[in-house]
């Protein structure tokens, strides 16, 4: 009687959990796939054919109406010796120093000091306080931001100018959005204003999940707020780095907006950008195959940043699980 | 008390640097309350006299200020909901239903999520044309459900990745069909990530600039962003009207900060992790 109910037992669980060769096993994981119908078909009309469409329009010319003509590889060959194109990714590189390397390393030390002398010291809430100062300009529209800072850069009566004057330092006055020697700073330090909350925020809730024990022991062992800064903050949150100047970096080379309002990429092209490059030979020289091809280096370049940023990500998550297990 | 008196130094240091990220929007608030006299006589640092508000009204009536607010709030809260509801599905069939390949379309939503909109700005712009949905608010809230979705679906798959599978299991064995199981039980658990796509959506919606501008040109169909961009970049306002600009788009801003920050704080940290 035993052996029967076993068997019986047995063959059941054998019923329920077929093996994986068994065709009907996925029958009902893959009606699953009917969820996704919607959201595939969007993607493919939004994203998937306007992103080949592009990149097959980058090997013609075609100025957007008539048939693109077919030139190969001419508008890439034209790209390399354009100065115009260098420069605005000479300037991109000029974003990335003031959107993702200066906040993450301004970022990592006001969250530290917010996290760990702040807090302790003074309250979350004052903590909490000051991060949304600090976290208030990324949810302003950077259309909105470009106006508020274009007026106070105002080479007449602009606030800072102004500021300066009242000060003593009126030799100091600039037309700063205006001179081309200075206009790309200018703009830097704009964005590192608008971008600065970002990594703040992250790296706050980073440290959150950090075990105090590691710096009490620090502490015990006579570590000074530098050493403890440098050898545990820093380790703990390395996968919240990484994600940080991913998305930055990205945020960089995409930067459109800012330049539009702040600049318009002058003064004589001091400013300009990739993505303001390709809006201007688009929409107004209408060079679109050419604009295209603008567009899609730019593409290239922010895949293969995504990758590395995702695969260093990936890579730190793991390490931070080995040390833990 | 030594340590009493080098801690106020940093609690100093860091309050003037918050202050020095607040002090653009405190500018921004005394100059839009004065009188073009009274700039171009004090400067851009005095105090205001009094309470100008003819500026204020002056743009809102010229700009038709109204309309466009009513245009970002009809873009913004369509594509939150629309692009939150897209994710749900999207993230069911990856998260729960564990498709085959959905490595592979998980990896394609983070890659289009990627991807800069200059790479498809102009066949949007030339298909929609086509179909005539050019200089419709209608193009804008399809084209942002799509995007926003591609983050949503990124995000909200490693939170339904996780979800307890007794729970759909107990479901499934008392007959509740996937529609339910999703409707019913998926759907209410994940309220709180959902409620922060919802939000980060109906932020990043209202902040895009881009695609809007290209898309809308006329004036009844701009968004508040794309309308003060153009003005800006016209070079046409004066001091008052450019702080009276200014103002009138910090408000909403403002606004939304105070009303969800705790979630955006806990919705950038979720979204940082994974």
């Amino acid at each position: 009687m035993t052996v029967t109910v076993e068997k019986g037992a047995r063959a059941s669980r054998k019923s329920r959990h077929p093996g994986p060769r068994n065709p009907r096993s996925h029958r009902p994981r893959d009606s699953y796939a009917l969820f996704l119908l919607p959201g595939a078909l969007a993607a493919l009309a939004v994203i998937v054919v306007p992103f080949l469409m592009n990149t097959a329009v980058s090997f013609t010319s075609w100025q957007g109406v008539g048939d693109p003509k077919w030139t190969g590889l001419a508008n890439y060959r034209d790209l390399l010796d354009d100065a115009e194109f260098w420069a605005s990714f000479r300037h991109s590189l000029f974003m990335v120093v003031a959107m993702a390397a200066v906040p993450t390393l301004i970022g990592l030390v006001l969250a530290a000091a917010l996290f760990d002398y702040i807090g302790k010291h003074f309250g979350t809430r004052i903590a909490t306080i000051l991060r949304a100062c600090f976290y208030l300009p990324q949810v302003l529209p950077i259309a909105v931001a470009g106006i508020v800072w274009s007026w106070i850069l105002a080479p007449d009566n602009g606030s800072l100018n102004a500021l300066l004057k009242a000060v003593g330092l009126g030799s100091w006055q600039q037309d700063w959005l205006g001179d081309p020697d200075i206009a790309l700073y200018s703009v830097m330090g704009v964005m590192v204003w608008v971008q600065l909350g970002f990594p703040l925020v992250v790296f706050m809730a980073g440290l959150q999940r950090v075990d105090p024990q590691l710096y009490e022991a620090a502490e015990l062992d006579g570590a000074g707020w530098w050493r403890r800064f440098w050898h545990i903050t820093l380790q703990q949150i390395r996968p919240e780095i990484y994600v940080v100047l991913t998305w930055c970096t990205i945020a960089a080379l995409k930067v459109f907006g800012a330049v539009y309002v702040l600049t318009k990429g002058g003064p004589g092209g001091a400013t300009d950008v990739p993505s303001y490059f390709s809006f201007t030979t688009f929409f107004e020289k209408t060079q679109v195959g050419y604009g295209a091809a603008i567009s899609t280096v730019l593409t290239v370049i922010i895949l293969v940043l995504s990758l590395i940023g995702l695969k260093l990500q990936t890579r730190a998550e793991d390490a931070e699980e080995g040390a833990r297990a | 008390m030594t340590t009493a008196l080098r801690r106020y130094p940093v609690l100093i240091a860091l309050c003037l640097a918050a202050l020095f990220m607040v002090v653009p929007f405190l500018i921004v608030l005394i100059n839009a309350v004065k009188s073009p006299a009274e700039y171009s006589e004090h400067g851009p640092l005095s105090l205001p006299k009094g309470l100008y508000l003819d500026g204020l009204k002056d743009f809102w009536q010229r700009v038709d200020y109204g309309q466009k607010l009513f245009n970002s709030v009809l873009i913004s809260g369509s594509v939150a909901a629309l692009a939150a509801a897209l994710s749900v599905l999207n993230a069911y069939a990856i998260g729960i239903g564990r498709i085959r390949g959905r490595t592979w379309v998980l990896a394609f939503f983070v890659l289009a999520n990627m991807l800069p909109q200059e790479a498809l700005v102009y066949p949007i712009y030339y298909l929609s044309k086509q179909v005539g949905l050019y200089d419709t608010r209608l193009s804008v809230i399809i084209v942002f459900t799509v995007i926003q979705a591609a983050f949503g679906t990124y995000l909200l798959s490693s939170v339904l990745g996780q979800f307890p599978r007794e729970i759909l299991e107990a479901a499934r064995i008392d007959g509740a069909n996937k529609w339910q199981v999703l409707w019913r039980i998926v759907v209410p658990v994940s309220r709180p990530t959902i409620g922060v796509l919802l939000v980060f959506f109906f932020i990043w919606t209202w902040n895009e600039f881009l695609l809007p501008l290209v898309m809308l040109i006329s004036n009844d169909n701009q968004t508040v962003s794309v309308a003060l961009g153009v003005l800006q970049g016209q070079r046409l306002m004066d001091a008052t009207m450019t702080n009276a600009a200014a103002l009138l788009g910090v408000l909403p801003a403002i606004v939304f900060f105070l009303v969800f920050q705790r979630t955006l704080t806990r919705g950038i940290a979720v979204g940082a992790v994974k």
